[in-house]
């Protein structure tokens, strides 16, 4: 009864603020709408929707035993009790792509975003996520790939596996891209980053030899150098011969992070990634802790409108109308699919009982789904004519500063040049024009709210711990993403010639790193010259390769659903898939074919070499024109090479279910025997 | 992890703690020891440094971390 009547309440109080944010449509919205909102969609979404999916669809089994019982082997296998497999599970796979997405579609004001955020989670990602860790559990914990190649055919399994890899290339490049916009010309963030790694390889050495495994006391160690290495970035700042020797433009960046990512891909792991990412995690659960509590105490108003006329296609950080662009460029915080290959990873190992994966991948994506709320919270706050003057690049809106206030208040979002370098000198930057990737807004974004909870006078402060936030782990994904993608290509390799695939001969893992590096690092360094900053292309590019991932993930899951008789509520999972193919595929087709040259690849690469050709070109954009028509061309190649792949493991999937509804042989389930487990009852008993 | 009734504050810290140990892996080496006591009496139990880098090793040849 008191579950029925919570169950209710919640649902009144999910309506009456969404009702809120419906009727403020044409005034100043508060963000504790949107925060209530998300929060009561996020629990009706878990208390009713997930419930029913893991009792009719999933057929969820508290007396089976899971692969950690089963296998127990107190390393990979190991039964663990939910809330940590929860913590586990949530660390992995939030990363820094629910930042960036929500900040990059707030252009077209904050309701799309919104919207696509919560329906595409509670509806799209953390269905994905729940199912296919189940999936994975009832099959040893096996990869996304293995299930593709099992349950699909060989098909699946190879197109799983180069969707995979060139997903790691684009995410690496796009992220590299995120990360040296933030350093570009900024000593202060430059230093602070540089000085990360050092700590990292202090933190490294204390847990290697001094402690081994004190994972908590080289956390704190960290901790304290980290805040060292903020504070120092500032000091350094304030030096005129010592700032001039963390200046460097984007070009310089590119080659140092490029550098940087190859030997943390070939050094040991406990001495850079692993202390790396026990910083990055800590601190990024941290930050976001405090964002939350900030967002709630300050409960700011949100500045930028419910809907701006970029939704017509013409938005000046990507160029394509809201439909269907808002959904690509929102991947991660409303359905991803690289969640998939988590839930397919470490998680199912580690799940005690069959129970506990509604809270782990539906709970932990509805969290992510939070964040990705809270940055586009953050992106909304500012004045509009901010946000456009920081997230667009010089090439739309006008090298000078003049030039840019004047093209951004003829959009109606007006500011003023003193605004922005009021703002800059308050954060402590040289200018915040053209600042592109969503980072740089994000930070303004955190650095006011966090100024006004905490004080305003440490806002440069504040700006400059967001930044090392969010680079630290723009880095540790940069990092775990160049070595898996090293031993991938290895492992694809060793077909070819066997001693290649040996992840531990040196010639080797040095031959594939440099080739993993070589091929994300081309993609960055056409992004850093690119006058238009260059995550305009990447970053629906990258969302192009994330969906598909997930219609990779959502179709297995499909197939699987209907070869085990569930046709009925094959829909649960088949209606995100339709919902990602025609966003996808529409994308795609309008990156491939639009004669509008903001949106086409193609018409943009012609246009560029007609006007290069007609010597119209300035010298400066001549020099760089070859390459940018060169890449634009292979990135029309790669959407449509991303939306091959999807079609083909879509096609795929349907034979084998039209195959299994007309009875014809299919490939049998590779789902592992029932056997019931050994100790019922508690979880922590399993445990221990 | 047994709560005490008369201080249900420093119960829950105790929880957290103990959380907190296990999540972040601070206490690795402790489940390990137990597990191969329990499952593998008699066999040889790797020290603190080779138990640390062996999980590491395992922890970042797989997909361990999303974008």
């Amino acid at each position: 009864m008191f579950r029925k009547l919570s169950g209710a309440a919640l649902a009144l109080l999910a309506a009456f603020a969404l009702g809120g944010i419906a009727l403020h449509r044409d005034e100043p919205i508060n963000a504790l709408w949107i925060v209530t909102a998300a929060i009561c969609v996020y629990l009706l979404g878990y208390r009713f929707y997930a419930a029913w999916i893991a009792a009719k669809v999933l057929m969820v089994d508290p007396t089976r035993a899971t692969p950690a019982e089963r296998l127990n082997n107190g390393r990979d296998f190991v039964p663990t009790h939910r809330a940590i497999v929860f913590g586990h599970h949530f660390a992995a796979i939030a990363g820094p792509g629910p930042l960036v997405g929500p900040t990059l579609a707030a252009q077209f004001g904050y309701l799309p975003g919104t919207l696509w955020i919560l329906v595409g989670a509670v509806f799209g990602g953390c269905v994905q996520d729940m199912v296919i860790l189940l999936l994975s559990t009832r099959r040893d914990g096996r990869s996304l790939g293995q299930m593709a190649r099992d349950e699909l055919g060989p098909l699946g399994g190879f197109a799983s596996l180069i969707g995979t890899l060139l997903i790691m290339v684009i995410l690496s490049a796009v992220l590299g891209l995120v990360l040296v916009n933030v350093m570009k010309h900024s000593p202060w963030a430059t230093a602070t980053v540089i000085a990360t790694i050092p700590a990292a390889i202090i933190v490294g050495l204390y847990l290697r030899f001094w402690r081994p495994g004190r994972v908590l006391e080289g956390s704190i160690l960290g901790f304290v150098l980290l805040a060292l290495a903020l504070v120092g970035g500032g000091w350094i700042d304030h030096q005129p011969t010592l700032r001039a020797l963390f200046d460097y433009s984007g070009v310089a960046l590119a080659a140092l992070v490029a550098a940087y990512a190859f030997f943390a891909a070939i050094l040991p792991v406990w001495l850079l990634l692993a202390p790396r990412d026990y910083l990055s995690t800590f601190l990024k659960i941290g930050t976001v802790l405090l964002l939350g509590v900030a967002i709630i105490v300050t409960h700011p108003m949100l500045k930028m409108p419910a809907l701006t006329s970029f939704i017509d296609g013409t938005g000046p950080l990507f160029g394509g109308k809201v439909f269907p662009f808002v959904f690509i460029t929102i991947a991660c915080g409303a359905i991803s699919g690289f969640h998939s290959l988590i839930a397919s990873g470490t998680t199912p190992k580690l799940i005690s009982s069959e129970a506990d994966v509604r809270l782990v991948g539906y709970g932990g994506m509805a969290l992510e789904s939070f964040v990705a709320i809270m940055a586009l919270i953050a992106a909304t706050l500012l004045d509009p004519g901010v946000f456009f003057a920081i997230n667009t690049g010089a090439g739309i809106v006008g090298a000078t500063p003049e030039a840019a206030v004047h093209t951004i208040s003829g959009w109606g979002f007006p500011v003023t040049v003193e605004q922005m370098r009021a703002l800059a000198s308050a954060m402590g930057e040289q200018t915040l024009f053209a600042r592109t990737g969503g980072a740089p807004s994000l930070a303004v974004g955190m650095a006011s709210i966090f100024g006004s909870t905490f004080g305003q006078g440490l806002l440069a402060l504040w700006y400059h711990f967001a930044i090392m936030f969010e680079a630290v782990f723009l880095l540790a994904t940069l990092d775990a993403g160049t070595r898996v993608g090293r031993f991938m290509l290895q492992d694809l390799l060793g077909h070819v010639w066997a001693p290649l695939g040996r992840t531990s001969w040196y010639p080797s893992v040095i031959f594939a790193s440099a080739a993993m590096v070589a091929a994300w690092g081309y993609f960055l360094y056409v992004g850093v010259i690119d006058p238009n900053g260059g995550v305009n292309i990447l970053w629906p590019l990258f969302g192009i390769s994330n969906q598909m991932l997930a219609a990779i993930a959502l179709s297995i899951a499909t197939g699987i659903i209907i070869k085990s008789g569930k046709a009925r509520y094959a829909l649960v999972t088949l209606l995100p898939l339709a919902w990602l193919a025609v966003v996808t595929s529409t994308a795609a087709f309008q990156k491939i074919t639009s004669p509008n040259i903001r949106i086409g690849l193609l018409s943009a690469a012609n246009d560029l070499a007609a006007k290069l050709a007609a010597g119209v070109l300035p010298p400066d954009k001549a020099v760089v024109a070859p390459q940018l028509i060169f890449n634009q061309r292979l990135d029309a190649g790669l959407a449509l090479l991303f939306t091959a792949i999807l079609w083909l493991v879509i096609i795929d999937m349907a034979r084998i279910c039209v195959r299994r509804l007309r009875g014809l042989p299919v490939p049998a389930s590779s789902e592992a025997a029932y056997r019931g487990r050994a100790r019922l009852g508690t979880a922590t008993a399993a445990a221990r | 992890m047994s709560p005490a009734p008369h201080a249900p504050l420093a119960a829950t810290a105790a929880r957290f703690w103990a959380w907190l140990r296990e999540v972040s892996g601070d206490d690795a080496y402790e489940r390990y020891q137990r597990h191969q006591a329990a499952h593998h009496p008699g066999e040889p139990v790797l020290g603190r440094r080779a138990h640390y880098e062996e999980s590491q090793r395992r922890k970042w040849s797989g997909v361990s971390r999303c974008c």
